[in-house]
């Protein structure tokens, strides 16, 4: 039996004069990995957030494992939504590890200090994200890459049941994106948790997700399974420029013209 | 078996502990009269009737002991605008607070209102241009350049505003303001106020740390961590503005102890606020604490205000981080 992580009821939600979504209606259900396309400025950084619980709607319901999004505290909602957001660089000296180790937060008893158990998953995850051997780096010495793989590995220190994510697989190398995203999948999708990322690359949505929320930008949009979806008359409508696919190997790639 | 991060910094903090302990005892032995180690250890404990004795305990203690007060205040207040600005140039005489609280205060004096008033007086003109400062520069998506650049606009509109207050001051009150503004500890003879002030708000932030830690990440980082942000930005503002406060209306208006102290933690043991907050108060009281033995005694008998040392110190200083932190940027 499938359970609901996440649903959304007639979600209403602007920037400005802006209209994202005029009535958008979505289940996640445990264990499955959505993605989230569209074009530019279509709102797809403020809805993830605005389901997070981190900017508000202007009507609608946001439900998570069945319990309103309101009736948590910001500590109980850490316990079962993680945010990966874009990556900026902090004005502050501290290592890779500390920062790692942030992501136990929500787990921390009152005294707010971390068990052993707290310093093993962190360090489990650091190896798991391929940062072995940087714990005690500043993180403002960090590549790009580094960073982004340090914010995963904080997202997955944290362990919720629900991971949003804003563009995983930026500043990582074509190899990295795909061990990067397996990763997330193998975490979250395969042990009855979810995902919910949004994605610039299509082919990569393609290939990870099983359901896609395609957000035109006017308020419209299409969500479902990501096999009904990917068609290139969708994918044309969404970017508004012809698009093709083509089989190669068992993945799917896009052929923009 | 990972290591907790904090363990190595537990030695630190003893060391420094020490260093605190031990600026105490150079100011108590320095001075007009200096009295060796020994003599000292005598004379905290027993009255021998001597001069010494009521030098110790009549000026020296009270003024070493205001000093370390207000030292660690300032030093914590640093911390805490820190924290909030996510900037690590942030400090309550940088961004015009203690301006605020001494136009208050002098505001105070001008009116003629008793010396009672002058410390609620320090502590709204220190929340308002807190509030100040942020109206000014939130509008929009605020950066650490906009943030500082409005900061000390804010300290110079201050600034122009004492001066205006001194010139209509009468002569008689003028040296008396001057010295206070440039920030003195000749008058601060009740340690127990700035002591009080600097436990209450070690304790509070300590409760903090582990939210302090996360707010330097972004605040949406911290929200989706679990932290109340913005209950805990209320929190610093009330506190940055309340150890401000007690700090100008004590001593007036001494600048870069609350940027140097937590800036020298920083490099000695990283950003975690649960060493950060005591190391930065250890470093920050005994800084001053030598500060101000060396204002009384260098061109004594006159007396320099503390104030003066600590800017001719820190301007270096700031200048120093400034171009480190930009270099790194580039």
């Amino acid at each position: 039996m499938n359970r609901n992580l996440l649903q959304v009821d007639g979600l209403a939600l602007s920037i400005g004069n802006t209209r994202i979504t005029k009535h958008l209606d979505l289940c996640i259900e445990e264990g499955s990995c959505w993605g989230i396309l569209g074009p530019n400025g279509a709102g797809k950084t403020t809805l993830l957030h605005t389901l997070a619980g981190l900017y508000p709607a202007d009507s609608g319901h946001i439900r998570y494992a069945g319990r309103k999004l309101d009736a948590y505290s910001p500590k109980e909602l850490a316990g079962v939504r993680g945010v990966l957001f874009q990556t900026e660089p902090s004005g502050f000296p501290g290592t890779l590890f500390e920062t790692v180790l942030a992501g136990r937060h929500p787990h921390l008893g009152i005294l707010g200090w971390e068990t052993p158990e707290d310093l093993q998953q962190a360090a489990r995850m650091i190896r798991l994200t391929g940062l072995e051997g940087l714990e005690s780096r500043n993180t403002q010495t960090l590549s790009g890459g580094e960073r982004q793989r340090m914010e995963i590995a904080t997202l997955l220190t944290q362990q919720p049941r629900l991971a949003l994510l804003d563009e995983p697989s930026n500043h990582l190398d074509p190899g990295q994106q795909i061990v990067m995203l397996q990763l997330l999948q193998k975490h979250f999708a395969s042990t009855g948790h979810a995902l919910l990322m949004v994605l610039h690359d299509c082919s990569l949505a393609i290939r990870f997700c099983d359901h896609l929320l395609l957000l035109k930008g006017d308020g419209q949009y299409l969500a479902g399974s990501a096999q009904k979806l990917a068609t290139p008359e969708n994918l044309s409508w969404l970017y508004q420029h012809p698009v093709s696919l083509q089989q190669a190997d068992g993945n799917t790639c896009l052929h923009f013209q | 078996m990972p290591r907790h991060p904090l363990r190595k910094s537990l030695s630190l903090l003893f060391l420094l502990i020490l260093f605190a302990i031990g600026s105490l005892g150079v100011s108590l032995m320095t001075g007009s009269v200096s009295i060796p180690a020994a003599q000292l250890w005598q004379l905290l404990w027993h009255d021998d009737g001597s001069v010494q004795y009521r030098i110790i305990h009549e000026l020296r203690l009270p003024r070493t002991l205001s000093a370390f007060g207000v030292g660690g205040v300032l030093a914590l207040a640093g911390v805490l605008m820190q924290a909030l600005l996510r900037n690590p140039l942030a400090d309550p005489y940088i961004l015009g607070v203690s301006g605020g609280a001494a136009v208050a205060v002098l505001g105070a004096m001008l009116l003629g209102l008793p010396l009672a008033w002058h410390a609620p007086m320090a502590f709204a003109g220190a929340l308002a241009s807190i509030l100040l400062l942020f109206a000014l520069a939130q509008q929009g998506n605020w950066n650490t350049s906009r943030l500082l650049l409005t900061g000390v606009v804010l300290a110079a509109g201050w600034s122009a505003l004492i001066s205006f207050v001194l010139s209509l001051s009468p002569p008689m009150q003028l040296p008396g303001m001057l010295f206070w503004l440039m920030g003195d500890l000749g008058d601060a003879l009740t340690p127990s106020l700035p002591l009080a002030v600097l436990l209450i708000g070690l304790v509070i932030s300590l409760w903090l740390s582990p939210a302090l830690n996360l707010a330097l990440l972004g605040s949406q980082r911290a929200a989706a961590l679990g932290v109340e942000i913005r209950r805990l930005h209320i929190y610093i503002y009330v506190l940055a503005s309340l150890l401000t406060a007690a700090a100008v209306s004590i001593a007036g208006a001494i600048g870069f102890i609350g940027l140097i102290a937590p800036h020298m933690l920083r490099l000695l043991a990283g950003s975690d606020h649960r060493i950060l907050v005591p190391g930065a108060v250890l470093i920050g009281a005994g800084l001053l604490v030598l500060a101000d033995t060396a204002a009384r005694t260098l061109i004594a008998p006159m007396q320099l205000p503390v104030g003066v040392l600590t800017a001719l110190f820190g301007v270096p200083v700031f200048l120093l981080l400034l171009h480190k932190s930009y270099g790194e940027r580039t």
